[in-house]
């Protein structure tokens, strides 16, 4: 039983590993800044928001303020946004029983974002500004319901019935992101680019705790669910007769990476590939069973975000690079990669 | 343990009827070998009788209730399948694969069973060695039997095999067929898709032989394996050697070029 400790040691080995490199990217995260702040500073302040009284904590209200109303939120975003898109990344893989599948990939984040837009150009940002939320939400749904419709052919989703699938819905949400830019004003305008490409910068407290909340929840449901993940990897007839109700376990999944991508998508825009990167890395590493694989993806995505978003406000001084971009500059050549290996593996493009 | 009845089945695939009005008994402790040319609806007739697929006129009973009156883990706890799909997206262990035939058990009583059902399955199917290898890199013959032990790992009283011979050598062949017979004698109902008419000669109680969806024949394997019989379904002449009370098929080859 070598193969079976040494995946138990693994497995305990990138819990621990993980959780440092968090908490660490996270210090750095709130240390770095145009307003310098040491890390004793940010410990005492976080020790000092517990209740616990330390000399540590600054004493100037501008470094408590910095902290406090920016950085600390965004962070709060980057994590819960990794987490978000990780996890969902892993639920689709496992219900189209293909490594490739990714929310950003197959559209389902530009039907999210299409549905963010389209909120805020017609002005239903009048009813309250969780409606970019609701449309985002069901923007994502659509797209994952378009995509899974189309593509599943006996139970199975093929590589390039995939990818051609969300070479349609990309290009479908990108020309209506495109129309609605042409018909929307300068101010709406830029908060459509800036989906497009992906920020956290002024990340509020409210909307970083909202979707904080989704992705502990849906990472919660996803792990419950983790078993009969599993199980669907025999393919759709033999997971039926061992007992798993598979058009419900597909529906509800589905519903799922809506909700993970929407909430995601809705407060930071499109952020791709975090999906396709994160669960691959950790299948390599602890293996493919889906209860620890979905766990260490979401800290794996937390870790990835924070991480990248660290980068997209130091790389350039005095500016700050849209964090899709990066994300999609290390995602691109890996999946190239990934998909070169499939493609052997298989001995075409089947 | 559970028998299987089939009665006045008919399925219809997309406005076509593949299986029609079949009449079926397996009782319990019995080994029955559904044979047919290709396109006979063997399969399909499988997929009926396991309760994956509802017949569009008919029914089948398993024990005293329709397939559609069980929910899907009920039914999971009574009859296992061997579809001929072998196929497992991710790279699981094989130990991690044949667990999964427990999965119906988790949560009750029987789930104590899991170790022993586990290693009885693997050893029957001679998959020890590979144990700890990934699924994805085994040959399409060791994946077939990895199968063929997740199978038995679910331990149900009906066993249902749609070829489990298709990729495997001669002895794991017979080895199947032996365990299909051992299946059998511990009081399982056991159905095998196969389309050696030899190897099903010699290892069931009973033949059934599907043509064009009807039932054609169904008897002792020295009933239904005539010459005449098999040279008029298959449309190919084949002469049939009685030994031991078994029938052995061999089509007759006059004029092979060369010879």
């Amino acid at each position: 039983m070598s193969r079976l400790v040494h995946l138990a040691r693994r497995r305990t080995i990138l819990g621990i590993s993980l959780a440092l490199l968090l908490v660490a990217a996270v210090l750095v995260s709130a240390v770095v800044g145009q307003f310098s702040v040491s890390a004793s500073e940010v410990v005492g302040s976080l020790l000092q928001a517990i209740g616990i009284p330390n000399s540590w904590a600054p004493d100037d209200p501008t470094a408590e303020a910095a902290l406090w109303v920016i950085r600390f939120p965004r962070i709060v975003m980057a994590m819960a946004v990794g987490a978000a898109l990780a996890v969902a990344g892993a639920v689709m893989q496992a219900i189209f029983g293909n490594p490739l599948a990714e929310p950003g990939v197959v559209g389902v984040s530009s039907g999210a974002a299409l549905g963010a837009a389209l909120a805020i150009v017609t002005g239903l940002l009048a009813y309250g500004e969780w409606t970019i939320a609701v449309l985002a939400f069901a923007g994502g749904l659509a797209a994952t319901l378009l995509v899974y419709g189309v593509s599943r052919a006996n139970g199975r989703t093929e590589v390039v019935t995939l990818l051609l699938t969300g070479i349609a819905v990309n290009a479908f949400g990108g020309a209506g992101l495109a129309f609605l830019l042409f018909m929307a004003g300068t101010a709406s305008r830029e908060q459509i680019v800036f989906w497009q490409l992906g920020s956290l910068s002024g990340s509020l407290w409210r909307e970083a705790l909202l979707v904080l909340v989704v992705a502990a929840i849906g990472t919660v449901i996803a792990v419950a669910l983790g078993r009969r993940y599993d199980i669907l990897a025999l393919g759709e007839r033999n997971a039926r007769h061992l007992g798993i109700d598979v058009e419900r376990l597909r529906f509800w999944s589905i519903v799922l990476v809506a909700l993970l991508t929407g909430a995601a998508v809705a407060f930071v825009g499109i952020i791709a590939f975090v999906g396709l990167v994160i669960p691959h890395l950790m299948r390599m590493i602890i293996g493919p069973s889906h209860r620890a694989l979905l766990i260490s993806s979401a800290f794996g995505g937390a870790l990835l975000i924070v991480v990248a978003d660290l980068l997209s406000r130091t790389l350039v001084p005095g500016a700050e690079l849209p964090i899709g971009l990066l994300t999609s500059l290390i995602g691109g050549p890996f999946f190239f990669i990934l998909l070169w290996r499939q493609r052997r593996a298989s001995g075409g493009w089947a | 343990m559970t028998g299987i009845r089939a009665e006045q089945v008919s399925v219809d695939l997309g406005g076509r009827l593949v299986v029609h009005d079949v009449d079926l008994e397996v009782p319990t402790g019995e080994l029955l070998a559904l044979v047919g040319p290709n396109g006979a609806g063997k399969s399909t007739l499988l997929a009926a009788i396991s309760g994956e697929r509802q017949p569009s006129s008919g029914r089948v009973l398993i024990g005293e209730r329709a397939t559609h009156e069980y929910a899907s883990l009920e039914l999971a706890r009574m009859r296992s399948m061997l579809t001929q799909d072998n196929a497992v997206s991710f790279p699981f262990l094989v130990s991690d694969v044949v667990e999964m035939g427990r999965s119906p058990w988790a949560r009750t009583p029987d789930r104590e069973r899991d170790a022993e059902a586990i290693s009885q399955a693997t050893t029957r199917t001679d998959i020890t060695h590979l144990l700890e290898r990934r699924f994805t890199e085994l040959s399409g013959g060791e994946k077939a039997r990895v199968s063929l032990a997740r199978v038995l790992a679910q331990d149900t009283p009906i066993v249902l095999l749609d070829e489990p011979t298709a990729a495997l050598d001669l002895r794991h062949q017979e080895d199947v067929l032996r365990i299909a017979r051992e299946l059998a004698a511990e009081g399982r109902t056991v159905v095998v898709v196969l389309h050696d008419l030899s190897l099903a000669g010699a290892y069931a109680d009973r033949v059934a032989l599907l043509e064009d969806g009807r039932m054609r024949a169904l008897g002792t394997p020295v009933e239904v394996l005539t010459e005449q019989l098999v040279s008029e379904v298959y449309a190919v002449d084949v002469e049939v050697l009685v030994r031991d009370g078994r029938p052995l098929i061999i089509p007759k080859r006059p004029g092979i070029p060369g010879h």
